[in-house]
């Protein structure tokens, strides 16, 4: 391993990142970040969820707006109010969830706001529309045409689309534009991999790019330089040409202890009882997953976006149309194709998306923890409002949440109050016999995490079984009895993590990417 | 009208793969991340706007084949051309909504707005209640003052950030109260002799009326598939929040997708005035629910992003023929209403249909 630098370029970047801090509510998702573009260069940036990725490239193109810090293009600072703005000063993104329009053509797209000659006394001239947009597909050889509606090519065809709508910046600011790439990998098939790469080599003939991938082979493979991010930080700046992906794993999980920090003394052992046992659990974006949790067992699973695992845990919550498999929940086979049949048979899902899909933020602390099993505090079809009341009072005090009473409404409580109360939803029940938790402690300062993890080592102590997604791989390790690993779609690992005894995350990172 | 489903319809076709032997991903199983179920569902959403299209018109067509061999009167070619002129003011409305429903906004001010352009009409043209005489130019005012209807709507909508259900419903309130006063308890005859025409002078076996009616969807279609505010309102129904990254004023075009929408509204109300004879408060009654419900059965999803004027022509086509039919198969008018009711829900399950489980919430 080497944290090699190389000599500085004779040539000044073309995009510099000075110092940018920024801070969202119980996360400092950018910590004095410092880094910098050169021209004509592919920079591979990598890191753990959370080490501030995604925040760096929404920074870059003015959908976050720094705390602190400046960005520096062609050496003058710039504070970049929108992508529209960061596009005239030269930066363009391909976003990994894609960023066109499905029911116009590919050169309408191409052109988006910017039609200039193609539109002439408010008319479009489709002819000199395709033929503008034409330019933008030559620049990467792209055989797409520019007049095909853009829903009718595949995913690998509308990547290329996007970087040609990148590309045609370098019409309106008369310099060589900064593409950046997002997770461009993450969905293609091995083939459209080689020849992304292929368009990527091509465009570094014009263009600047940051290349951002979880999968380190790719990020050594394309790029110039990379770049290891951790907690917001550039740790390390590497020549790919003198480090393997082992080094790289050990630059990305860092050595920091885990402490007391996730009760490792209250793992107690899992019963024997096999409590969920799926085989062959087919669905979009995982494939053929078999596995069994035992009551009272936490089990981890890991992966890095788009290994499959968001879809496998809501695919056994029912969220998920189409899956299929043969799962049993206490021997008893459990259907698929609801949400209500899974909570019916006593199965708890915490979404990772807590705003959206976790709370009903306008309405109260009460509703939001009865919300699932109404049923119990109900006299006949009505609500009982004492009976309700005093089960959320029991609740709220068992968990300690801090909120001014129980019919605050839930939105102004803090996010890790909100989610114990989320949890609290599925703990009344007590039929409850699997929780599902997709990343509990998203979003949550350190203290709130630790109370999460307590509140899971209680529900595992009292013979639940819960299957846990983590935002890292640390946390996933900590708090399991054994750690399942995916990538793409498929388990890979099933690693044994009992108190004292914890894997060594290397292992993982290795069957991860 | 059947083929052309859209503007970019010779541009439909798939592309060879520039990927040599590439499968399709989302497809072929692999790793399906959120982009990839995004793929998925465009593919879904255009063949759904093919097999909607092509179902809206196997629709049309058994409608007339039933109607014609339970009725002979049917048959004839005389029924044609009343089908047509019947056709003639809704395809107008329908044109113009069609704009607003691309948006994937929704527009319940017709009643109003044509109540308003009714009454302004028959009292800026020669009429029995004042002395005005203005002909073509009073027509030409009444269209822009539709328009001005839909701008305001849409600037309401944009600015204040109302849902355009609500700025719509409201504008309706505010177009009949417009007409009730300008009506003033005397209703003022048409006497403008060359607007009465539209109704009543026939050329080629077609009222004139039809004739400009065919002329205003045309120019539709046009605005639809040639300008920026066609193209950019099929784009903002597509994904709004694309549109407006990618630096496009999108406020200013969907208030200016609501202009051109009430000005056809405004057409047609000089076009139902001409019919009727005189001014009429309540010219519009009806005419929204009409004139949404031939644009969904035609496809426009009110979802936005999906349909056309084209599409509109054959849900105003088959809402036409449909109401011919059963009146000369003998079904009372009342019942009229209420089958018309239960086509544009089984219309809207239809479109909805093979996106179904994506809607998820529906509200």
């Amino acid at each position: 391993m080497s944290n090699h630098v190389r000599p500085a370029a004779a040539t000044s970047p073309v995009l510099a990142v000075r110092g940018l801090t920024k801070r969202y509510p119980g996360v400092l998702a950018l910590d004095g970040m410092d880094l910098e573009v050169r021209p004509r260069e592919v920079v591979g940036l990598i890191g753990e969820n959370g080490a501030g990725k995604s925040t760096l490239l929404k920074s870059l193109v003015g959908l976050a707006q720094p705390d602190s810090g400046s960005i520096v293009v062609r050496g003058e600072e710039v504070r970049l109010r929108g992508v529209a703005h960061a596009a005239s000063v030269g930066i363009g993104m391909v976003f990994q969830e894609q960023s066109l329009v499905p029911n116009i053509t590919v050169a309408e797209n191409i052109l988006l706001g910017a039609e200039g000659s193609g539109v002439r006394g408010g008319l479009f001239r489709w002819r000199r529309m395709a033929e503008l947009a034409q330019v933008q597909l030559d620049k990467i050889g792209s055989t797409v045409s520019a007049r095909a509606r853009t829903d009718s090519l595949t995913f690998a065809q509308r990547q290329m689309v996007e970087v040609a709508k990148v590309l045609a910046l370098e019409e309106r600011t008369a310099h060589e534009p900064v593409v950046l790439l997002d997770e461009p990998t993450s969905v293609l098939e091995r083939e459209e991999v080689e020849t992304l790469f292929a368009q990527v080599r091509r465009l570094r003939e014009r263009a600047s790019v940051v290349f951002v991938s979880h999968r380190l082979d790719e990020v050594l493979e394309i790029s110039d330089r990379v770049y290891v991010l951790r907690n917001g930080r550039v740790v390390a700046e590497v020549d790919p040409a003198e480090v393997d992906a082992t080094d790289l794993h050990h630059l990305l999980i860092g050595r920091e202890s885990t402490g007391s920090h996730y009760h490792d003394d209250a793992q107690q052992q899992p019963a024997a009882d096999v409590r969920l046992s799926v085989r062959d659990l087919q669905t979009a974006g995982c494939t053929q997953a078999s596995f069994e949790i035992r009551a009272g067992e936490v089990l981890g699973v890991a992966g890095v976006q788009g290994s499959g695992r968001e879809e496998l845990c809501r695919a056994l919550f029912g969220a998920v149309p189409g899956a299929r498999g043969e799962v049993l929940l206490d021997g008893k086979p459990l259907r698929l194709d609801s949400p209500r049949a899974a909570v019916l048979a006593g199965v708890g899902y915490v979404p990772s998306e807590r705003r959206t899909e976790g709370v009903v933020s306008s309405m109260s602390v009460t509703e939001n923890m009865s919300m699932a099993h109404v049923g119990t505090v109900c006299r006949g079809p009505v609500i009982d409002g004492r009976r309700e009341r005093a089960l959320v009072d029991t609740w709220v005090r068992r968990l300690g949440i801090r909120t001014p009473s129980g019919d605050t409404a839930i939105g102004t409580l803090s996010g890790g109050n909100q989610q114990k109360v989320v949890l609290a939803r599925w703990m009344v029940s007590e039929q409850l016999r699997l929780l599902i938790l997709d990343h509990p402690t998203r979003g949550l300062d350190v203290g709130a995490k630790s109370e999460v993890y307590e509140l899971i080592r209680e529900l595992a102590g009292s013979g639940c079984a819960v299957l846990l997604l983590s935002d890292t791989l640390e946390e996933a390790l900590a708090m399991s009895h054994r750690v399942l690993v995916m990538k793409d779609g498929r388990i890979t690992a099933c690693l044994d993590a009992p108190r004292g005894g914890k894997p060594d995350p290397v292992a993982i990172m290795e069957a991860m990417v | 009208m059947a083929g052309d489903t859209a503007p970019h319809a010779p541009t439909r076709t798939l592309e060879p793969a520039p990927l040599a032997g590439a499968p399709a991903p989302g497809a072929g199983g692999g790793n399906g991340d959120a982009p990839a179920a995004t793929s998925g569902r465009a593919r879904a959403t255009r063949s759904a706007d093919v097999v909607q299209t092509r179902a809206s018109l196997i629709a049309l067509a058994v409608l007339v084949v039933v109607f014609a061999a339970i009725s002979p009167q049917f048959r004839t070619a005389g029924n044609l051309q009343q089908i047509i002129d019947a056709a003639a003011v809704l395809a107008v409305l329908a044109t113009g909504i069609t704009f607003v429903l691309m948006l994937g906004a929704i527009d319940l001010s017709l009643p109003g707005v044509i109540g308003a352009c009714a009454m302004t009409v028959s009292l800026l043209v020669a009429n029995s209640r004042n002395t005005q005489d203005l002909g073509l130019l009073g027509i030409a005012l009444t269209i822009l003052l539709g328009a001005a209807f839909g701008l305001l709507s849409g600037v309401l909508s944009t600015r204040l950030r109302i849902p355009t259900f609500m700025t719509t419903l409201g504008m309706s309130a505010i177009g009949l109260g417009i007409a009730t006063i300008l009506f003033a308890g005397v209703r003022p005859v048409v006497l403008d002799e060359s607007l009465g025409a539209w109704a009543s002078h026939r050329i080629a076996g077609f009222t004139v009326m039809s004739l400009i009616a065919v002329a205003a969807v045309a120019l539709g279609w046009a605005i639809q598939r040639w300008t920026r505010i066609g193209r950019y309102a099929a784009a903002i129904g597509g994904a709004e929040d694309i549109v407006l990254l990618s630096g496009v004023p999108v406020a200013r075009y969907k208030t200016l997708a609501f202009g051109v929408a009430g000005a056809f509204y405004g057409l047609g109300a000089v076009m139902l005035t001409a019919r009727l004879g005189s001014g009429v408060v309540e010219a519009g009654a009806g005419t929204d629910f009409a004139a949404i419900t031939a644009a969904v059965i035609g496809g426009t999803l009110l979802s936005g992003g999906r349909g056309g004027v084209l599409q509109s022509m054959i849900g105003v086509l088959a809402l036409t023929v449909l109401a011919n039919g059963l009146i000369l198969t003998g079904v009372s008018p009342y019942v009229q209403q209420a089958v018309q009711g239960v086509i544009v829900v089984l219309a809207v399950a239809v479109a909805t249909w093979p996106v179904r489980r994506r809607l998820g919430v529906v509200k």
